[in-house]
């Protein structure tokens, strides 16, 4: 997974692409979440557009990454999610665990 | 949809960098069968969830350890066999991640995906040691989206 990071109006906006998979990906998401909560960043966007496959564990990762957060005062919330992405959070039920947003400057304006 | 008979094996070692050899396998076939995208799909992320936990929950990563997949196409039916070289462990443990208490857990959707995906999924064990996964779908079920 390749990912990028800038910041808009104080919010994290870090850009993923490619797979978040077991043993690909999903460790890398956590330590990133993990970087910003510890760099005091706590208004985390992630923009899910360059995502291409996501599976048990990534889905699991992006949970973990929700309550370390969360945990931590801080909010993270989903950007430009793919609809196999979108299925499989509906379908497990996750989908109203986060809040999704299609649309950036409405999603900075949430937090 | 094709009615002519396929049998494809494949042996990979325990290596996560392995599953996406076998989820394209499964993708290829279901596609060359006439199943559509997002049908071809599902059935790899079912295959690439049964092969996951076949390296790390069977066979533990340990990459000596192999894990045996057969892709048997009949018709419109599909069954898929993967197994592994590991102890086994009790389907009956594994939690429901729709219960309120487990939806916030960072593991134990995959078997979930699996049995949302395929028609059915049901494990085999077998005295000499490792788990046997046996997932079938009859491909003229169409899925537009992940619909059980």
């Amino acid at each position: 997974m390749k990912t990028s990071t800038r910041t808009v109006d104080g919010v994290e906006i870090i850009n993923l692409q490619g797979k978040i998979t077991i043993g690909s990906g999903d460790s890398q998401l956590r330590d990133i979440i993990g970087d910003c909560l510890k760099d005091g960043k706590t208004k985390i966007l992630l923009d899910m557009k360059g995502v291409t496959t996501i599976d048990s564990s990534g889905i699991g990762e992006l949970v973990g990454s929700f309550t370390t957060a969360t945990n931590r005062g801080g909010k993270l919330k989903l950007l430009h999610l793919p609809a196999k992405v979108t299925d499989l959070l509906q379908v497990t039920q996750l989908i109203t665990v986060f809040e999704v947003y299609e649309d950036e400057q409405e999603a900075l304006k949430s937090f | 949809m094709e009615s002519e008979s396929e049998r494809v094996e494949i042996t990979i070692s325990s290596r996560f960098e392995n599953i996406e050899l076998v989820q394209v396998i499964a993708e290829h076939l279901c596609e060359t069968a006439g199943l559509d995208d997002d049908g071809s799909h599902w059935i790899g992320m079912a295959v690439r969830e049964g092969v996951a936990n076949a390296i790390k929950h069977g066979n533990k990563l340990d990459v000596r350890k192999k894990v045996y997949a057969i892709f048997d196409l009949k018709g419109a039916q599909l069954a898929i066999v993967i197994s592994d070289e590991g102890e086994g462990f009790d389907p009956a443990n594994v939690s429901d991640p729709l219960n309120p208490q487990n939806l916030m857990k960072t593991s134990g959707r995959g078997i979930f995906y699996m049995r949302t995906f395929m028609d059915k999924v049901d494990y085999t064990f077998t005295p000499a040691g490792g788990t046997q996964l046996v997932m079938t779908k009859n491909l003229t079920h169409k899925s537009d989206s992940v619909n059980p």
